[in-house]
């Protein structure tokens, strides 16, 4: 094995470590930045040692003890409350006294321990970028040159945007805090919305590292799981895990070869996740037992479902999609959403309907940059044998969309109107 | 990555102590909550409910336990999803070191395989609708 071999199995090792280690030791500790700061050092000195010494048989013992002993030369130096500080002290030496039960603080439930950290990673208190790079470390065991290379930002950066969030969470005492009952659904929202963050910027994203983009859907869906396991009566929780997993089922089918998108009708559905969409199925039928099959992302989950269950395209329920488009359009006014809307439609009932819709959303502010919806006015104009203008808005969809592949996609639209127009007049 | 465990041993009549048990129900809780672990199970002894199913010289045939002549037999399975196989051998050791600490004698595989799942090999779509 090379250097470089045994650095990946032992950063290995230590993931596979990390959630315990973390939970253990902030339960110990009181305090999850500071536990987050030893679970790095073990790893340190992990990286030192056992290149040596081999793995040892119980890594995650061996990463526990010597991130406590870290912990009790940390206190004993610092002069922090002086109180708190011999009391986690004396702790900790009962603790290192009642050998051989070293590993005891492992084998607790993580349950609750996990919930705390996903909570305080997510603090609202900070911003959406340091709360995802925050749980991105914390929970999922990212390295801070990962998280960089994953949003396409220098390490500095990330690193500088970590350190000040702890700091942030350190000075406010929010340290180690577990919302319950009430408190826990309205801070709710502020965890959920940066695992989708996370997933999104896995799942959409137009460029950037082959390897980690991935990733940061798989970490997203981690965290998904890891919320409906520890807060199972969370109903909008449910919601986003189906949401993301049956996003995620498509990921195959998404590009060719090259690289280029097939869009959602032209994908060939056996790469379709089965396994992953049967799951995104239970946990959307989770969220509507609990009462939330109308939140905002139960709804997109039940949309997405709708494709999901349809074996052909033919298949698919356009008369019901639209009408979730419609209830998720009175959930949160957006242009964008009512665009969707206007497609579904367009499948439904035909593309007059749906052109009514679009029209009426030319006027947005939000929209005027929009290439998707001049493409969907050209699509639906097109399907209205009004072919000048079908083209002029394609092109005008052309001169919008700021991706090359887009771009491309556009045009061949374009030349295939040309190939329409002219069977029409050989036709007449 | 999603990976299949495969646990088996050429001594399928010892059944896990209590103490593996517990130990592999905590691993199992924890693996669960943290997120990893999408499926898991125990198999019972094929001598009690096995049957084969098996194709012989063109021929289908159903033939019922016990089948004495199978050297290693499947005791359990677990279903994660993992970054890679570096992650899936270090918890495949940790679940085995477990099998070590608590039922002395035992031998056994857990063979760690790749499930030929599509999703995880870096294709990932350009643009943001919600239709794609």
């Amino acid at each position: 094995m090379t250097a470089a071999d045994v650095h990946r199995s032992i950063l290995a090792v230590w993931r596979i470590e990390q959630p315990r280690l973390i939970t253990g030791l902030s339960r110990m500790l009181r305090d999850v930045t500071l536990a987050e700061d030893l679970t790095q050092e073990a790893l340190v000195a992990a990286l030192e040692h056992w290149p040596v010494t081999g793995v040892p048989d119980r890594p995650g013992a061996w990463l526990m003890a010597t991130a406590k002993r870290r912990a009790l030369d940390d206190l004993r130096r610092r002069s922090m409350l002086a109180r708190k500080q011999a009391m986690l002290i004396r702790d900790l030496e009962q603790e290192q006294q009642a050998m051989p039960d070293l590993d005891a603080a492992l084998d607790d439930d993580i349950g609750d321990e996990l919930l705390r950290l996903i909570f305080t990673a997510c603090h609202p208190k900070l911003s959406r970028e340091a709360r995802a790079a925050l749980a991105l470390r914390m929970i999922c065991g990212l390295t801070t040159e990962e998280i960089a290379r994953a949003f396409l930002q220098p390490e500095a950066t990330i690193a500088q945007r970590i350190v000040r969030a702890k700091r942030t969470l350190s000075e406010s005492g929010l340290a180690y805090e577990t919302p319950h009952g009430s408190e826990l659904s309205e801070r709710l929202a502020s965890v959920l919305e940066v695992v989708y963050l996370i997933f999104n910027e896995g799942y959409a994203a137009a460029s950037g590292d082959e390897w980690l983009r991935p990733q940061l859907c798989h970490d997203a869906l981690r965290m998904g799981r890891v919320l409906t396991r520890v807060a199972p009566q969370e109903a909008e929780s449910h919601g986003l895990l189906a949401l993301m997993e049956l996003n995620a089922s498509r990921i195959s089918a998404r590009t060719d070869a090259a690289g280029d998108p097939i869009l959602l009708m032209d994908q060939n559905r056996m790469l379709w996740d089965r396994l992953q969409i049967r799951r995104g199925l239970s946990a959307l039928a989770r969220a509507r037992e609990l009462g939330g099959g109308q939140g905002f992302y139960a709804l997109q989950a039940a949309i997405i479902a709708c494709h999901a269950r349809a074996t052909t395209p033919e298949d698919t329920e356009w008369p019901r999609i639209a009408a979730l488009y419609g209830e998720l359009s009175d959930l949160v006014r957006s242009p964008v959403i009512e665009l969707n809307r206007a497609v579904a439609i367009g499948m439904a009932e035909g593309p007059a309907a749906a052109l009514a819709i679009v029209d009426g959303l030319a006027g947005e502010p939000e929209l005027k940059n929009y290439h998707h919806l001049q493409s969907v006015r050209g699509d639906l104009l097109r399907k209205l044998c009004r072919f000048a203008e079908a083209r002029a808005a394609f092109e005008a969809a052309a001169r919008l969309a700021g991706n090359k592949r887009e771009r491309a996609l556009l045009k061949r639209h374009i030349a295939e109107i040309g190939d329409a127009e002219g069977r029409v007049l050989i036709s007449e | 990555m999603r990976f299949m465990y495969i646990v088996t041993s050429p001594q399928p009549d010892k059944g896990p102590t209590p103490a593996l048990m517990e130990a592999m129900g905590k691993l199992a809780d924890r693996e669960i909550k943290a997120g990893r672990m999408l499926d898991t199970g125990g198999l019972l002894p094929i001598a009690m409910s096995g049957a084969q199913v098996r194709i012989t010289d063109g021929k289908l045939g159903v033939v019922d336990g016990p089948f004495v002549e199978t050297k290693e037999l499947i005791g359990g399975y677990a279903i994660f999803e993992l970054r890679d196989m570096e992650e899936a051998v270090a918890a495949a050791r940790e679940f085995m070191q477990l099998h070590l600490e608590h039922m002395p004698g035992w031998d056994g595989t857990c063979e760690v395989r790749v499930l030929a799942t599509p999703g995880v090999d870096g294709a990932c779509e350009v643009g943001t609708r919600l239709h794609a």
